[in-house]
């Protein structure tokens, strides 16, 4: 069998990695700080890697491992450095001198509402985050995002009352809530732009004629025989359907 | 008239000699393409910063100034990106973060190559212009809020001119010039001018004399209407107020609107969301408290430009003025068939 590479290790196990991996191999390596104690770990590993290869095993402030469910939000700072840095863990190498902590829950009131009882305009926003308008336009929340999304924008057309702006500004939003914790106006970026999304949503995006036509298809039977044979397949047939499918084209 | 065109494809020598020849005959030189732009008939173009509220509560003001505007040969076009303008100035002074957004603005202004940024709202005029202000006399506080903003493309310079709108329909088209464009005179309209602070407040960014201002008047007058003078036209209608305190605000507005009435305003003229607010929707206040008072409608100065202009009335948005002005218009026949 091929050697594997270490990374390719790391990749596969999708758990601690110092299962697997002989210190040996590992040239490179970086000293980090977790929570102010010292630890010497693989140059190659993610803060998240890195951390359980330290000792620490992940219950809270750890999901997918692949940058979308937004579990993993990271504060740091690297050594000689001012600023302080927000990171998802998965998707971020360590680096030498960084000071480490997690965060593994941003603390923060998501208001309960029907969209089907609320009005689809700007009284909406101020009904169930009026701290909005506290914004300064400081930008911090740009600033932490890992997503690189543009917060501040999409806060400042929620004052404005442009759903539509808000709704595509926060379509790529993980939810981690660094931009909460970092806001000098105390204001919930992310639950925002989720009530936006879904006022959006329903009221405001053009209806999708595909979706209503599939739905219709979906529901006399078109694909039945198809799900029938699917459920019928085993484990491994279903695995190998899998890879095939995803060799064969892209799925987003 | 004499001018001189420049190209900007051709030659580099012929520019060159046509630029020393106009220093020589002291003729204007203009660009080629805005050459075309005054054949096409626009005549001027200029970034615009709407503020919050031109696109939410005062949808009205922002429609009718758009579309006077453009009637009198001026394309307001928005700025692609703009935050809040802060609201209120901020009086403190070691206070720098109140002036991120306002010079935030002033950035986007300077994104879209522009150096003149123009603003319906006084509020928002006020905020941008004092801290326009602020920041070109004190460099190390320039220099600060460049360095909190050091994501930003472009670090501010100061070189931004704020104004309003009624200084450009004053200084660049002249009342005299409007007055020639006036299709429907708002003839036997009475109507007072209100210009609260933020206008003419503090002095040094003030759009006209603080204390017996006339720009509204002029305007007015070049429109065909009866311009009523009053002692409070300068008054603060109570501002920000109106959330917290309602009676103060309430009892400054009966007095403003009363003294215009006794002084037989039929209408009140105004350049400020949130003034229109105070005057116009705390009249439901006002006659709770004071038995006298009969409403009187509130108007944004561009919507009776846009009237007097001749342009659609739709353009008015009528409609979403508290206080229904449109009984009065139709009794002076100003709107519906004429």
């Amino acid at each position: 069998m091929e050697e594997k590479s270490i990374m390719e290790k790391i990749a596969e196990a999708n758990k601690a990695v110092t299962k697997g991996v002989d210190e040996k191999e590992v040239e490179h390596w970086v000293t980090i700080y977790i929570m102010g104690k010292e630890y010497k770990v693989p140059a190659a590993l993610t803060i998240m890697q890195a951390m359980e290869y330290a000792g620490y095993k992940f219950i809270r402030s750890c999901g997918c491992r692949a940058g979308f469910c937004g579990a993993c939000s990271t504060v740091y700072r690297k050594k000689g450095e001012y600023k302080l840095r927000t990171a998802m863990a998965c998707q971020t190498r360590v680096e030498d001198g960084m000071y480490l902590v997690q965060i593994p829950f941003a603390p923060a009131e998501k208001a309960i509402y029907d969209i089907n009882k609320e009005q689809y305009d700007i009284s909406v926003f101020f009904k169930y985050y009026p701290e909005i308008t506290r914004c300064v336009s400081c930008n911090t929340c740009t600033k932490s995002c890992p997503q690189d999304l543009e917060v501040m924008d999409y806060v400042q057309a929620a004052i404005k009352g442009d759903f539509a702006a808000v709704a595509e500004g926060s379509f790529e939003c993980i939810q981690c809530g660094l931009c909460a914790i970092r806001c000098p106006a105390d204001i919930v970026q992310y639950h925002l732009a989720q009530l936006a999304r879904r006022m959006y949503g329903r009221y405001g995006s053009p209806e999708e004629k595909n979706v209503k036509k599939r739905v219709e298809e979906i529901k006399k039977g078109k694909f039945d025989k198809e799900f029938d044979r699917v459920m019928s397949l085993s484990s491994d047939e279903l695995k190998n359907l899998y890879t095939e499918q995803q060799r064969t084209r892209e799925v987003y | 008239m004499l001018l001189l065109v420049l190209s900007s494809i051709g030659e580099k020598a012929v520019r060159n000699s046509t630029k020393e020849f106009a220093q020589l005959t002291h003729l204007p030189i203009i660009p080629f393409t805005h050459l075309l732009d005054l054949m096409k008939g626009v005549k001027m173009k200029i970034s615009y910063f709407p503020g919050c509220t031109l696109k939410t509560m005062a949808k009205n003001f922002e429609d009718s100034a758009l579309a006077s505007a453009s009637s009198l040969g001026i394309e307001m076009v928005e700025l692609q990106r703009w935050n809040c303008c802060g609201t209120v100035y901020s009086l403190t002074s070691d206070d720098l973060i109140h002036q991120l957004a306002p010079i935030r603005d002033l950035i986007r202004v300077e994104e879209q190559k522009d150096n003149r940024v123009v603003t319906l709202c006084s509020m928002c005029y006020n905020t941008l212009k004092r801290a326009n202000k602020l920041v070109q006399e004190d460099k190390e506080k320039l220099d600060k809020l460049n360095d909190l903003m050091y994501r930003e493309d472009v670090k501010y310079d100061g070189k931004v001119k704020v104004l309003h709108l009624l200084e450009i329909l004053k200084n660049e088209i002249g009342f005299e010039q409007i007055a020639r464009k006036v299709k429907i005179p708002l003839k036997g309209l009475k109507v007072a001018p209100y210009y609260g602070c933020l206008l003419l407040r503090p002095p040094e960014v003030g759009i006209d004399d603080p204390e017996n201002p006339t720009i509204l008047e002029n305007l007015l007058e070049s429109t065909g209407a009866e311009v009523i003078d009053y002692p409070y036209k300068t008054e603060c209608c109570g501002s920000y107020n109106t959330v917290a305190n309602v009676d103060l605000v309430v009892e400054r507005a009966y007095n403003i609107l009363r003294s215009a009435i006794n002084q037989g305003a039929e209408a009140i003229v105004l350049s400020c969301p949130l003034c229109g607010f105070n005057l116009d929707n705390r009249q439901k206040e006002i006659k709770e408290k004071f038995s006298d008072f009969k409403n009187i409608p509130i108007f944004y100065f561009t919507q009776l430009l846009a009237l007097s202009l001749g342009l659609d009335e739709k353009v008015c948005r009528f409609e979403l003025n508290f206080v229904d002005p449109r009984p009065l218009l139709e009794s002076k026949h100003l709107i519906g068939g004429v």
